[in-house]
Parts: C-alpha cells; sequence; structure tokens
C-alpha cells in the first residue's frame, strides 16, 4: 500500500464521507432505526422517488439477524457498516467518481485488477429492482453500484445512481486484515487504540444469542401485524391536518413502520419460524407497504408533486 | 466504395450479453440499410466488455432511384378526383400520362424516388436500431428516455474512402456521432480519432484494448497452456468460463498461482467449481494424478509490478472461499464417518421435494422400489439396485452441495465411497443424473442404469400425476430432459423393456397414453437432429404400439437408409400402389381378401415371377426379422420392387373372372401383409 494509505476502519470511513462531501453530495448520517440494508433509509428509498435532484451519502449501521456467527467467522456479522452513495439523477461520469472513491481510500487501479462485474439488484421487500454491477478488486467484491430503475412499485425518473460499499470487507482488505475483530477500528497509535472486536465481539456473541434462540417469537409476531396495521392507518388519514390548518401527508412516518415490519420480518426468519411457503407472504406484506408509502410519497412536495 | 465503421461505447456491458449483442447489431443494422436500397460487401461484429462494433465494407454511395407507376382516375373523371389524385402523387397535371384502356382515358403517374445518400440511410438506420436493440434486459439513466444495457457514452460512425473520412451525423438524445473513442479504461490514455477499421482496431491495440474476441480468446488459451506447460501441468478445459472471462476483459493478462497445500485434498470438482463460479478462475490439473493444483485467473491489465498485487489479492479472496469448501468437506466427512449416510437421509424427510408430491426422502423410497423392480426386469441385481438407489440423494442433506448445487451426485459418489461402499453402488449417485443433456454421457454400468431409468420414471410420472407437464416454453421441472435422458438410457444401452409396462410401474395416477406420446414426440425432436423423418419413426414405433424404443430405433435408421436407395423408394410406391388397390376394393367388395393366393390361378409370367418373388423373399424377411436384421430384412424387401413393379405393368388386376380377380387381390394383400411387417409403411410420407 501506498505510503498514505488509511490505518484503521474509521479513517476509512472518514476518507469516503469526505470524497464524497467534496463531490458535493449532502453527508447525512445513518437513520435511527434498525435496517437491513443502506437502502432502507428514506434518504434512499423514499428520495429515489420523484423528479427533484438529490445527492446524498452516509454510513448506515446494518442489521441482518440470520448472518450472527457469534463474532467466531473471520467477516460475517449480524451488524455491520454500509457506505452508501445516492445521486439523482446518475451523473455521466458516475463510473469515474467511483473509482475516485476507491483512489481515496488507498486502492491505486494502476497496480490492482478492478472490474465491473454484471449484478442486477433487486429487493423484494422494497419492490425494488436496478441494474449494475458488483466491482471486484482482485477478485473480490468491493462495492454494489447500481442505477435505480423501480422503487416501491414506481419507475424513476430521473434515475438514481447507488452506491454500497460493505465497510468491514473493504477494510479488511485494505488493511490486510483477516480476522475481522482484530481490525484495528481507531489509529493504532492512539492513546487508547481499540480493535473491532473491542467494540463488537460481546454484541455479537449477544446479539447472536439473542436472534436464533431468544427473541420472543410471539410478541414479534404482533409486532409485525401491529406495525403493518398503524403503517396503513397512518397514511389513511386525512391530509387536512385540523390543529395547523395545513396538509400534511404523514409518509416518513408511516415508512418507519413498514422498516419497522421489514426488520422483524428478519428476526423472526433469523428463529426458524417462517416456513419456506410463509416467506413469500411475509416478504410480500412489507413490500405491500413499502408501494403504499411510495404512492403516498410521490404525492408530496418531497416527491415533486406540484399542487 | 466507402467502408462504414460503427462503434456504441457504453459502460460495461455484461460479459453473457456481449457476443449475441455484436450480432444482433448487424444482423438488425444491416439488414435495415438493405431494406432502403443501399449495398455493402461484407460486414463483420466484434464486442469487448465496453463495445460494440460493426464493420462494412464497400458499401453503395446512394440507393438506387426507382419508378413507381399508378393509375389515377379517368380523364372525365370529376375535377375533385383529379386533384386529389394530383396532391396525392405531388406532380402537375402536364407531368401525367393518359392511356387509353378498355375502360376509357385513365391519368397515369410515374413516381420517382430520388436514390439516398448513404450516409442519410445510415443515420436513420442506427438511430433505430439503438432505439429498438433486443437486449435482455436494458435500462434507463440519468434523465435519458433512452434505453440501452448499461449507460451509452459515445458514438463513433464514419464513412471512409481512399483516405478521406467522414463523420455520418446522429444525434440520439444528447449523444452525437464523432469519430473519437477511448482505449482501455485504466491503461489508455484518453480520446482519440479514427479514420477507418484499420486504423481503429490497430489505435486501440495501442491503447491495451483487443477489439475482437476470438483473439483474446486466443491470447488467454495460449497464454495459460504456455505457463502451465512448462510446469508440466495443462489446462482443464472450460470453453463456457473462457467464454466469460472473455467478456470482462479487454486487455488480458494471465496470471498463475499455487492453491495452498492445505487444499490439495479436496475433490477436484469441488476446487474447479469453487475456483469458476467464485473467481471465475481456470483450473490447471496435474496429468500425473489429475489433481487440481494451480489456478489461472485472468486480470484486465498489466502493472508496474507485473501482477503481483493483482495475484496476492486474487489468492487471498480464493483462500478465504477454499477455506470454506474445506470446511463444509471436512464437515461432511465427520458426519460420513460418524453415522454413514443414514443421517443425511433422514434429514431429507424435512425437504420438500415438491408441495404436492411430498419430502425428498419419500421421492428417494419410491426411486428405490422402482428400481428393484426394473432391476428385476432387465437383470440386475434387484437388492444392489435398490441399495444404489436408497442412499443416491443422501449428499442433498450435505454442507458442500448446500453451497454448490451444481455437486449433486458427485459429492454422493465421494461420500459413499467414504461410507464404505462399493464402486458400482457409489458411482450411481454421480450417474443417475446423467444425460444431462442431449451430448452428456448415459451411464452404462448396469446398477447406474437402473437408478437413473428409475429417477426419471418417477419424475416424469409424478408431474404427469399432478398435471404439471411443460408448455411451450416453460419446463420449469425439466421433464423434456428427463424424458429425453430415458429415452437415451434405453435407446443407446439397447435395453428391451416395454415403455407402458415401466411407465405404469411409476406414479398410478399419470395418465400413461399421454406421457407415452410426450416422450415419442421428444424422441422424435432428438431423432431429427440426426436428420432421421419423423414419419420414419412413426412407421416403425406404431408396430410395437411405441413400446419398444430401442427397436424402433434401429428399424428406422434401417428404414432411413432404405429409402435412400432407388429400389427402396420404389419399392415403398409399390407397396402403396398395392395398398390403395386392396382397401379400394376391400370397401367397395365388402370383404377382407385375406385368403391366400394361388399359384395355380396365374396366368401372366409377371404374375407367377412375383408368386416365386414372394416366397423366396418372405423366408428372408421372417428370419432376419427374426434375428432382428433389419437391413437384411430391408435387402428382402428391396428385392420384390422389381417383380412387383412388373406385376403392375404386365398385369390387370380386374379380370373378367371373378376367381382370377380374387386371387390377384389376395395376392396385394401378401404384399402388403409382408411388408407390413418390417414397418407400417403406409405412414412413410411421400
Amino acid at each position: 500500500m501506498v505510503a498514505n494509505s488509511p490505518q484503521s476502519f474509521q479513517d476509512i470511513i472518514l476518507r469516503l464521507q469526505n470524497y464524497w462531501v467534496a463531490q458535493g453530495c449532502a453527508l447525512m448520517q445513518p437513520y435511527d432505526m434498525e435496517v437491513g440494508a443502506g437502502t432502507f433509509h428514506p434518504a434512499t428509498t423514499l428520495r429515489s422517488l420523484g423528479p427533484k435532484p438529490w445527492s446524498v451519502a452516509y454510513v448506515q449501521p446494518s442489521r441482518r439477524p440470520t448472518d450472527g456467527r457469534y463474532g467466531d467467522n473471520p467477516n460475517r456479522l449480524q451488524h455491520y457498516y454500509q457506505f452508501q452513495v445516492l445521486m439523482k439523477p446518475s451523473p455521466p461520469d458516475f463510473q469515474n467518481l467511483y473509482l475516485g472513491s476507491l483512489d481515496a481510500i488507498g486502492i491505486d487501479s494502476q497496480l490492482h485488477d478492478i472490474r465491473f462485474v454484471e449484478d442486477d439488484w433487486e429487493s423484494p421487500t422494497l419492490g425494488a429492482w436496478g441494474l449494475g454491477w458488483e466491482v471486484w478488486c482482485d477478485g473480490m467484491e468491493v462495492s454494489q453500484f447500481t442505477y435505480f430503475q423501480q422503487v416501491g412499485g414506481h419507475e424513476c425518473n430521473p434515475i438514481s445512481g447507488e452506491l454500497t460499499y460493505g465497510l468491514e470487507r473493504l477494510a479488511m482488505y485494505i488493511l490486510g486484515v483477516d480476522y475481522v475483530m482484530d481490525m484495528p477500528f481507531n489509529d493504532p497509535e492512539a492513546s487508547i487504540p481499540l480493535k473491532y472486536g473491542d467494540i463488537f465481539k460481546q454484541t455479537e456473541e449477544e446479539y447472536s444469542r439473542w436472534n436464533f434462540d431468544i427473541a420472543n417469537t410471539e410478541t414479534l409476531f404482533r409486532h409485525f401485524d401491529e406495525a403493518e396495521k398503524d403503517c396503513v392507518e397512518i397514511l389513511s388519514q386525512d391530509k387536512l391536518d385540523p390543529k395547523s390548518g395545513k396538509h400534511i401527508s404523514m409518509v416518513h412516518p408511516a415508512y418507519d413502520q413498514c422498516i419497522k415490519a421489514s426488520h422483524i420480518f428478519n428476526v423472526l426468519d433469523a428463529r426458524g419460524v417462517i416456513s419456506v411457503t410463509e416467506r413469500q407472504a411475509y416478504i410480500g406484506r412489507v413490500r405491500g407497504l413499502a408501494k403504499q408509502c411510495a404512492d403516498a410519497f410521490v404525492l408530496t412536495a418531497a416527491g415533486g408533486h406540484v399542487k | 466504395m466507402p467502408d462504414l465503421l460503427i462503434e456504441l461505447l457504453s459502460e460495461e456491458i455484461p460479459a453473457r450479453m456481449q457476443r449475441k449483442a455484436s450480432l444482433d447489431l448487424e444482423k438488425l443494422f444491416t439488414e435495415g440499410i438493405s431494406e432502403l436500397g443501399l449495398t455493402y460487401e461484407s460486414s463483420a461484429a466484434f464486442s469487448t466488455p465496453r463495445r460494440l462494433t460493426l464493420a462494412l465494407e464497400n458499401v453503395s454511395n446512394k440507393s438506387l432511384s426507382s419508378v413507381e407507376e399508378k393509375r389515377g382516375p379517368r380523364k372525365d373523371a370529376p375535377e375533385k378526383a383529379i386533384q386529389g389524385f394530383l396532391k396525392n402523387t405531388g406532380l402537375e397535371i402536364s407531368q401525367l400520362e393518359v392511356r387509353q384502356e378498355k375502360k376509357g382515358e385513365f391519368y397515369f403517374a410515374n413516381i420517382r424516388t430520388e436514390g439516398r445518400n448513404a450516409a442519410d440511410i445510415i443515420s436513420l438506420v442506427l438511430e433505430k436500431t439503438v432505439r429498438n436493440f433486443p437486449w435482455p434486459k436494458s435500462m434507463r439513466w440519468g434523465q435519458t428516455l433512452l434505453k440501452w444495457v448499461r449507460p451509452l457514452h459515445s458514438i463513433v460512425c464514419i464513412l471512409y474512402d481512399e483516405g478521406e473520412s467522414s463523420v455520418v451525423d446522429l444525434n440520439i438524445e444528447g449523444i452525437s456521432s464523432g469519430d473519437k473513442t477511448v482505449g482501455h479504461r485504466f491503461m489508455g490514455k484518453g480520446e482519440f480519432s479514427v479514420n477507418s477499421f484499420e486504423d481503429y482496431a490497430s489505435k486501440l491495440k495501442k491503447e491495451f484494448v483487443i477489439l475482437d474476441p476470438s483473439e483474446r480468446a486466443k491470447i488467454i488459451l495460449q497464454e495459460i497452456n504456455n505457463q502451465a506447460f512448462a510446469q508440466g501441468l495443462e489446462l482443464i478445459s472450460d470453453p463456457s468460463l473462457l467464454n466469460e472471462v472473455v467478456g470482462l476483459i479487454e486487455w488480458p493478462v494471465v496470471l498463475m498461482g499455487k492453491l495452498e497445500h492445505e487444499f490439495l485434498a479436496l475433490p477436484s470438482e469441488v476446487l474447479q467449481t469453487s475456483m469458476r463460479e467464485h473467481q471465475k478462475f481456470f483450473s490447471i490439473r496435474n496429468p500425473k494424478n489429475d489433481k487440481v493444483v494451480q489456478f489461472a485467473t485472468v486480470a484486465n491489465r498489466e502493472t508496474p509490478d507485473h501482477g503481483s498485487t493483482i495475484l496476492a489479492g486474487n489468492k487471498k479472496v480464493l483462500s478465504a472461499r477454499l477455506a470454506d469448501a474445506k470446511f463444509f468437506w471436512d464437515n461432511d466427512l465427520r458426519i460420513v464417518n460418524a453415522s454413514g449416510l443414514d443421517f443425511w437421509l433422514e434429514r431429507l424427510k424435512q425437504v420438500t421435494f415438491h408441495n404436492k408430491l411430498g419430502s425428498q426422502f419419500e421421492r428417494v423410497e419410491r426411486i428405490s422400489n422402482l428400481s428393484e423392480v426394473i432391476a428385476k426386469k432387465i437383470g440386475c441385481d434387484p437388492k444392489l439396485a435398490k441399495k444404489a438407489a436408497s442412499i443416491s440423494k443422501s449428499d442433498l442433506s450435505s454442507e458442500m452441495v448446500y453451497e454448490f448445487p451444481e455437486l449433486q451426485g458427485v459429492m454422493g459418489t465421494y461420500y459413499a465411497s467414504e461410507a464404505g461402499f462399493e464402486d458400482n453402488i457409489a458411482d450411481a449417485c454421480k450417474n443417475h443424473y446423467a444425460p444431462l443433456g442431449p451430448s452428456d454421457k448415459v451411464p452404462n454400468s448396469i446398477i447406474s442404469v437402473v437408478v437413473a431409468l428409475a429417477d426419471k420414471i418417477d419424475t416424469l410420472t409424478s408431474f404427469w400425476a399432478i398435471n404439471e407437464k411443460p408448455t411451450g416454453s416453460k419446463d420449469p421441472f425439466a421433464l423434456r430432459r428427463s424424458a429425453l435422458g430415458l429415452i437415451r438410457i434405453i435407446v443407446e444401452n439397447d435395453i428391451r423393456i416395454s415403455l407402458s409396462e415401466i411407465l405404469m410401474l411409476g406414479n398410478d395416477r399419470a395418465d400413461i397414453e399421454d406421457l407415452k406420446n410426450f416422450i415419442h414426440q421428444r424422441m422424435k425432436v432428438f431423432l431429427r437432429d440426426q436428420s432421421l423423418r419423423h414419419d420414419l419413426i412413426d412407421a416403425c414405433l406404431s408396430l410395437n404400439e411405441g413400446n419398444d424404443l430401442a427397436l424402433s430405433v434401429k428399424k428406422s435408421f434401417a428404414l432411413m437408409n432404405f429409402i435412400k436407395t432407388s429400389d427402396g423408394s420404389n419399392l415403398i410406391q409399390g407397396f402403396k400402389r398395392a395398398n390403395n388397390i386392396l382397401v379400394q376394393a376391400e370397401q367397395n367388395d365388402g370383404v377382407e381378401y385375406s385368403y391366400g393366393a394361388d399359384l395355380k390361378y396365374a396366368e401372366e409370367d409377371a404374375e407367377r415371377d412375383l408368386f416365386s418373388a414372394l416366397d423366396i423373399e418372405e423366408a428372408k424377411i421372417r428370419s432376419a426379422l427374426e434375428r432382428e436384421d433389419f437391413v437384411e430384412a430391408m435387402n428382402a424387401m428391396a428385392n420384390l420392387r422389381s417383380p412387383i413393379d412388373g406385376f403392375f405393368e404386365n398385369v390387370q388386376i380386374n379380370s373378367d373372372v371373378d376367381v382370377i380377380r380374387r386371387n390377384r387381390l389376395n395376392l396385394l394383400s401378401r404384399i402388403c401383409k409382408l411388408c407390413l411387417s418390417v414397418a407400417d409403411l403406409t405412414k412413410v410420407e411421400g
């Protein structure tokens, strides 16, 4: 690696943030709910809809309960970080901008073999799909690169370009670490150097046990139903708020319930209580909510609706 | 006449789509310009991950002008009609011609369409081609409404002749045509102009792009073979992988590396599959022991460190992948060593095969019972066959097959050997899936044959029973493949077994006649590829009610060769003539002429000759059929040709003497019966 290559996990995050801020992105913060991927952040899901230009970057902690390995697997985690970029409309030089970000985190394209390998993205729970690639660096997947075509059942117009970096795997590669828990989180020269494991080893164990064996499935099933019901009820309210006299469609609060239902489904899945045939039905229910939220969003100002 | 160069530069096109896309471009574009009257001498299409390129030689400068004649109204027609015609044709009345016809004088217009410039036609057709391109999946980007496989960046479109080149103007939603392109994404130095195909291809090469995919493939193969050969190793050929890799690179650089020692004990198939599926690596084996010992990866660039960073990175990813594979293999072996295959068989109870057809466990039970019965019918030890069938799908529970479904069967054989089963039983795990396609090998060891038959019969009759038959292009359960497999196993192993009988051993709710029809259809499709006509198969199938596939196929081929000879085709005509006369006479007379003809009523020499020929050849045919020597039987039948022809030439069937007429019809009946005993020649067309 070159002399100014990153030394820690957070260094890579900071460099990505700085790079994309320099490209004009608004640096957002993680969404404050449990999500399965950075795509669920309303800054991506909802804002990729409608005609208004948009340009954001953010880190999103993501949870995939079924991927828990009690912190023992070299790189599988039930809680991990994604770095997400969304630009609407996708700029003509989006690929080059992306390659610039690799350079910023110490991947020198003169030394490495970087490829764009076909990988179409689909999220059945969000009713979304796009075309793009997984980006390989020396045979390893380092990012997902997608042009969104449809979200929440709506054709996108203009099209958003979306990037997702799986931060742990990417950082392990750059830092030359084989086991995620050994990866320096902050500067190894800091007065109190912390490794990834110092921060997350114990929580991986705790959540793995909880996700797989303890989470109360009865409660979760009930919460799923409630979230679903809430989402629909919020959206069915009269737009005219009698108190303020304004027209307010409560898309984001409704969408929160959709996110909640999606996460609850993921935990139930990890608990092994959802059969193969039921699976599709649950995914379909979440998709139904995402679609209703998308329908409502495009009728709001942020969704580009002109009264 | 000028040449034409077109390049469509985009972001990376999926490897699997490139070849067809370049051919589609060639086809759509050349058909388009031909339709508009341009000619060209030759065309060539190329693709790389980022470009589709089309080159045409000697394109005509203009389309030819043409004159079309249109008949107008009568000269004395109302003014309005005449004005309408003028408006329609865009001509003045003085330009019209008046011609005398039967019904009066009529106006005629000669409408001349001037030839159009090549550039205009090319521009028009290229835009139409781009807008209607048949990508399997296409997308929009940014704010464009145009669809392409990935964002389209630029278009080169130039016509050039004797050193002069000019851009053909074209603008598709903001993308204008020009004469500039770029080279390699990382190694190229940026934009450059081109003025001919030769110039384009050679500049691309200087900018680290090899335009022709077959040239890239050649370089990759040569380089791998050289490096492998130098170490006494050899490449395991993998054409479909090569095809894919060629679509991932513009500048191939082969890098080879050794597998780490701890992975060498993994089965070759596991190493190959893991490397191919996850990394798109080629496998390199040691020919002395057939072990995979190295890998070859193809990078898309040269580097100052001669690829060492790239190779190190790839090795690291590979190690992680193979560590996974080794983990599965070790875990699987631990289970096999602890409890044989029983643990996995038990687990199959929890795996649904199909919600109307029960679990995988129940499926295995059905196949085992079927194997036992089929074994008895075709001379195989029923106990061994049943045993082999009972473990044939145990590997579906293994971790390795869960990870790599394409290794089903292959792993089963490894695990069965590990569990102590003899080779002929263990091999059935792998072989009972065969054949996997029209060119895949058919199992030939008897136990594998039995289990493979049982597997296919269970699959076919089960899905027939729940009415999940293939329709059109939809065949989600690969039933056509099962049927073809069944046919090929029976035919290629020459198994003499009744199709109805074995199908009836399967699911008893299946409509066997319908299924049999389906199998016959598949057999015709398969044999058609070996240039066997469907009517010949029908002629041979119908004699045994379509039950003896092996016999029917053998006979069909003999029949095919027979009708190619002049004796053969004439004999068929003679037979048909005899048969027609006979059928007609039997219908009219309301009797069947099956009494047997008698030589003593023969009046003519030709009649007597036919009698004696029939006596000789009938004996030959009978004995040949008994020996199933169809060539011999047909040769004997061919000998009847000239006596039959002679008979028809010299003998009038309808004699005034009734007994003689009846005798002759009985003689025809004898001919027909004899021929029909070989094959149902009434079904032969033509």
